[in-house]
């Protein structure tokens, strides 16, 4: 069985990001950049679906700029056979980038699909969705656990009020959660290792995709800010604060 | 202009959700039609049919749509949104989860989680965990949007009086299915619409101890949420986790106890009218944006905060 992994390359999730000065997009200026934290639990789970027997070959694919194969030798590190890059130039949007994707599956033929939920980027949480409805497949979004028999997957999805299991058809989509798994660091032999696997360079035209615009950045502004606040000496202090100057119990 | 509203149900019951998407819809101009996709979903329509400002009730009643799974809900919406120049939804897991679907058979881009309605096409919506505000325009010929509800109020769930309209398409996808449900039963209101909301972090060491949080919940009618530490820990359900990646919550009165403030925490409760902070360790960035901030342990605070109000 052959799982495709999908990974974005995003600014690092403890950077704090701010708004350029001319307000036309966030300061990416020597920024730290990772793997998004949802897609290195989508890499760790095909990577234990491989040990435990059920995959037996992983392909890491991101669609992007360049340097996004930093990212991809970062899955290979971890345990992907191979990568396959689709380079675009600037930021891709969720739609372009699931027919990317849709466009990768017609050549790979994978019987999973396993990827982040969001990008702690945009914060869209639309491509893997997309992809489901492109390809006809079923998704298993939010997924806190999968597995795998007979043709099928089971999810367990994390959902308003606590979990639901479904069972999808295989080739089937999954969207990843934080409970999935808790992934591994790569070690250093792995990362050496990465550095010869083989990496695959698409072009949207390739895979007969026009790379169209749909939702446009006119600017961005830094959040209104909070007031500074007060610390209270004690309980008693705070319950009258509550009660009587914002009286909100 | 014309709006369709994805309604947020359970079949029985139509949730609160529902009416901050209507107050999106409201804010775009035009008229609103609400689509209730569901199985022996009557009671759900005839309440959105209720919601004041609603032109028409679709009711798409069919067992394929029983636990709304994303592959056959999507289809039906997709082929109703051909007439209709934005689809709406709340951004909540079922939301988030059905929406980018309808987005992509329409052959359009989605705008999720958007804030404020700024024109016709123009949006703001958060991103990188809310520590900025972008401004997006759509150049779709029709738009699919989620709503952050915490940004539109609510209106009034009465005083309306739509046609319910019955809606005969089935689409099932054939390739998922639904096997459990493991929901919490709770007399407590919904984390993201109670007016007042409670929230452990790692501070509160485990499970058990979130006792101390449930008289103080009982006394304000407020939910219970946590960090993600907390929910991570195994302290609490995951439906429990408040941030950018759990739920949203914009309560009157939030207390985070124990809770350092990751910037992931923040994005998900900053904006909450009044944020009392609880924690031993006085440099925690969850004091930046507490309006009272009280150093102390938890273990003392709270049973002596239960005491007094």
């Amino acid at each position: 069985m052959k799982a495709l992994v999908a990974v974005k390359r995003v600014v690092d999730y403890n950077v704090k990001v701010r708004a350029k000065a001319d307000g036309s997009d966030v300061d990416l200026n020597n920024v730290k950049m990772a793997i998004n934290p949802f897609c290195e639990i989508a890499v760790e789970e095909a990577v234990r679906l491989k040990e435990a027997g059920t995959v037996t070959e992983i392909v890491a694919v991101s669609v992007g700029e360049a340097n996004c194969q930093e990212q991809i030798r970062t899955a290979l590190a971890l345990g992907a056979d191979r990568g396959v890059h689709v380079e675009v130039e600037g930021k891709a949007e969720p739609l372009t980038i699931a027919k990317l994707l849709k466009g990768v599956i017609a050549q790979e033929s994978p019987d999973i699909v396993i990827m982040g939920k969001q990008s702690i980027d945009g914060d869209n949480n639309q491509t893997g969705q997309m992809l489901g409805a492109l390809t006809g497949m079923g998704q298993g979004t939010f997924a806190s656990a999968i597995s795998i028999a007979d043709g099928a997957v089971e999810v367990v999805r994390e959902v308003d009020g606590g979990l639901q299991t479904l069972s999808l058809t295989l080739p089937a989509i999954i969207t990843t959660d934080l409970r999935l798994n808790e992934p591994r660091y790569a070690s250093l032999p792995n990362i050496m290792k990465a550095k010869k696997k083989p990496l695959d360079t698409l072009t949207p035209e390739q895979l007969s995709v026009s790379v169209g615009t749909h939702v446009s950045q006119l600017g961005v502004t830094p959040p209104p800010e909070r007031a500074a606040g007060i610390k209270v000496e004690d309980v008693g202090q705070l319950v009258d604060k509550l009660k009587n100057e914002a009286k909100v119990i | 202009m014309k709006t369709l509203v994805v309604a947020e149900h359970d079949n029985a019951s139509l949730k609160a959700a529902t009416l901050n998407a209507v107050a999106a819809a409201q804010a775009m101009g035009g008229e609103i039609d609400i689509v209730v996709a569901g199985a022996a979903c009557d009671a759900a329509a005839a309440a959105a049919a209720q919601l004041p400002g609603v032109n028409k009730v679709v009711c798409a009643d069919n067992a394929a749509y029983e636990h709304q799974l994303a592959e056959n809900v999507s289809l039906l919406i997709a082929e109703l949104g051909e007439g209709y120049d934005n689809i709406l939804a709340a951004s909540t897991p079922n939301g988030k989860n059905i929406m980018p679907r309808v987005a992509a058979l329409l052959d359009v881009g989605q705008i999720s989680d958007i804030i404020t309605v700024e024109g016709a096409d123009t949006f703001k919506r958060p991103i990188y965990a809310g520590n900025v505000i972008a401004t997006v325009q759509s150049s779709d010929p029709k738009r699919v949007i989620t709503v952050r509800t915490t940004a539109f109020d609510a209106g009034p769930a009465e005083g309306g009086n739509a046609t319910v309209e019955a809606c005969a398409a089935v689409h099932d996808a054939g390739v998922s299915r639904f096997i459990r449900e493991e929901v919490a039963v709770s007399d407590r209101p919904e984390l993201t619409s109670a007016s007042v909301v409670i929230s452990g972090g790692r501070g509160m060491q485990n499970g058990d101890n979130f006792s101390l949080l449930e008289g103080i919940a009982d006394k304000l009618n407020a939910a219970i949420g946590a960090s993600r530490a907390a929910v991570d820990a195994g302290f609490v359900p995951n439906d429990y986790q408040v941030g950018q990646t759990g739920k949203i919550v914009a309560p009157d009165l939030y207390i985070a106890v124990g809770i350092s403030g990751a910037i992931q925490h923040l994005a998900g409760m900053k904006d909450s009218k009044v944020i009392v902070a609880i924690n031993k360790d006085e440099d925690a960035p969850i004091f930046q944006v507490a309006d009272y901030g009280l150093v102390a342990d938890l273990f003392e605070a709270l049973p002596e905060l239960e005491a007094s109000i």
